[in-house]
């Protein structure tokens, strides 16, 4: 069998080498491109992320992937966003003045005062519900955080996982072909490997989430 | 729950592991790719490579270190040690760092702190300080060295807690204290400076220098108010494991992230 193919937007946000060799880990080949004719074409997409949103932004405007983003997701492509990754699939954000992706209604928040911001570490996801990515992933298992902001999605049924910091946020989207994590898949050990895996193996090749 | 983390700390030197590990008998107890690794399976929450090399030569290995462990590392690492420049921490990065920990350049220099948080953002941005109590009562305090890795250091004239208040206005996302007084001493942390310092900043804190024993490192978390906690001889010479401090911590009441 053929090894699948996974496209990694490169849009210069920090961790999309991490990602890279997490997909590679599980078996797979990334290819890691800001081209959005191979977004287009892609069989399956991760948008890594690390830093802020108005940039970000501004770097996908910058290389035309703003439209091929929402167009492959809105078409059912599988795809993965990785922390930024997912608060850049919301309408707006409090961190930035641009308008984000508008893929999920709803907008990006900070942590409210007095607490330790980034929240940086391993935390808990506690899951409301199953999907294909977290096959053989307990709710309550640990996973590793670093951010300031948190994504505040208008409609609950779209949040598959929630997290405890302070207040209790959205730590996972997934319905269908769209997954996010607020956490770093590929800084969580072997179980944030599993999820790429299970994208990958059951999303991407066995078509699951469609 | 957030949990706090165990991060061992690995002293590199030409590319290889010094004060080697005592307790790994059939292993390359000098690799830091294969420390790293045992140390993740261990249950390791974070790991920092501090880079003690002089030469320029030695540099480059060590950015060659970094990309070898960051292939086979799905946790985050840390690495400081001679980081001068934007430059220099974007090698890092690149390399396959998490994170970069910067310490006498940023003393000399404060706007790199600033210039290596526009660049990659505040959480990739660690300070690290070494601090002395100073002997002068009635007030407790502490004043921030450099160059502590040669000959008792040199005090800066800064205040430790009001020097990291500056660093996270700066833009630094970590804060990793060590205490110069309790450093290699195992009789436990500073208490009363990582407490100090992790109740001026909103930043993580991470408490570094005087761990002994398992009891010190629940002290510096429950009362020294530590996110973190950072070793080096305790785990290297195998007194005690990852697995077993992570133990004792959550018997304690400590949330910890099971291994």
């Amino acid at each position: 069998m053929a090894v699948s193919t996974v496209t990694v937007v490169d849009y210069g946000a920090g961790n999309l080498r991490s990602v890279a060799k997490a997909v590679e880990r599980v078996g797979y080949l990334p290819q890691v491109t800001d081209d959005p004719r191979e977004v287009l074409r892609a069989r399956a997409v991760i948008l890594p992320g690390v830093g802020a949103s108005d940039s970000a932004m501004r770097a996908l405007q910058q290389r035309g992937l703003v439209g091929p983003l929402r167009e492959v997701i809105r078409g059912g492509v599988p795809f993965f966003g990785v922390c930024l990754g997912l608060q850049l699939l919301l309408d707006s954000s409090e961190e930035g003045s641009m308008p984000c992706l508008g893929i999920v209604p709803g907008r990006v928040k900070r942590f409210p005062p007095g607490l330790k911001v980034p929240h940086m570490g391993w935390n808990q996801v506690t899951l409301g519900g199953e999907h294909p990515v977290f096959e053989g992933v307990e709710s309550g298992s640990y996973f590793y955080f670093v951010h300031s902001y948190y994504a505040a999605p208008d409609d609950p049924g779209l949040v598959l996982g929630t997290t405890e910091y302070g207040i209790q946020f959205c730590s996972v989207i997934a319905v269908d072909n769209l997954v996010a994590t607020q956490f770093h898949p590929e800084k969580s050990g072997a179980l944030g490997l599993r999820l790429y895996e299970n994208f990958l193996r059951l999303m991407v090749t066995e078509g699951a989430g469609r | 729950m957030l949990t706090k983390r165990i991060i061992p700390c690995l002293d590199v030197d030409s590319g290889r592991v010094v004060k080697g590990v005592k307790f790994l008998n059939h292993r390359d107890a000098g690799d830091p790719v294969e420390l790293a690794a045992f140390y993740d399976q261990e249950g390791a929450d974070e790991l920092v490579f501090y880079d003690i090399t002089a030469s320029a030569q030695g540099r480059g290995i060590m950015l060659e270190v970094v990309s070898r462990t960051a292939e086979q590392l799905f946790i985050p690492l840390t690495v400081g040690g001679g980081l001068r420049s934007v430059q220099d921490m974007s090698a890092m990065l690149k390399a396959g760092a998490d994170k970069v920990s910067i310490n006498t350049a940023a003393v000399q220099n404060p706007d790199l702190i600033r210039q290596g948080a526009d660049a990659f953002g505040n959480q990739c941005i660690v300070l690290g300080m070494d601090a002395m109590r100073v002997p002068t009562p009635p007030t407790l305090r502490w004043e921030v060295y450099t160059h502590t890795g040669s000959g008792g250091g040199r005090p800066t004239g800064l205040d430790a807690v009001e020097w990291a208040r500056r660093a996270v206005e700066l833009g630094a996302g970590e804060i990793v204290v060590n205490s110069i007084d309790a450093d290699g001493t195992q009789e436990g942390y500073d208490l009363e400076l990582i407490r100090a310092i992790s109740e001026a900043v909103s930043v993580p804190v991470v408490a570094s220098g005087g761990a002994g024993t398992l009891e010190h490192m629940y002290q510096v978390v429950a009362e020294g108010k530590a996110d973190a906690v950072l070793a080096a001889s305790i785990f290297h010479y195998g007194i005690f494991s990852i697995a077993q401090a992570k133990e004792y911590l959550a018997q304690r009441g400590i949330p910890i992230r099971p291994k």
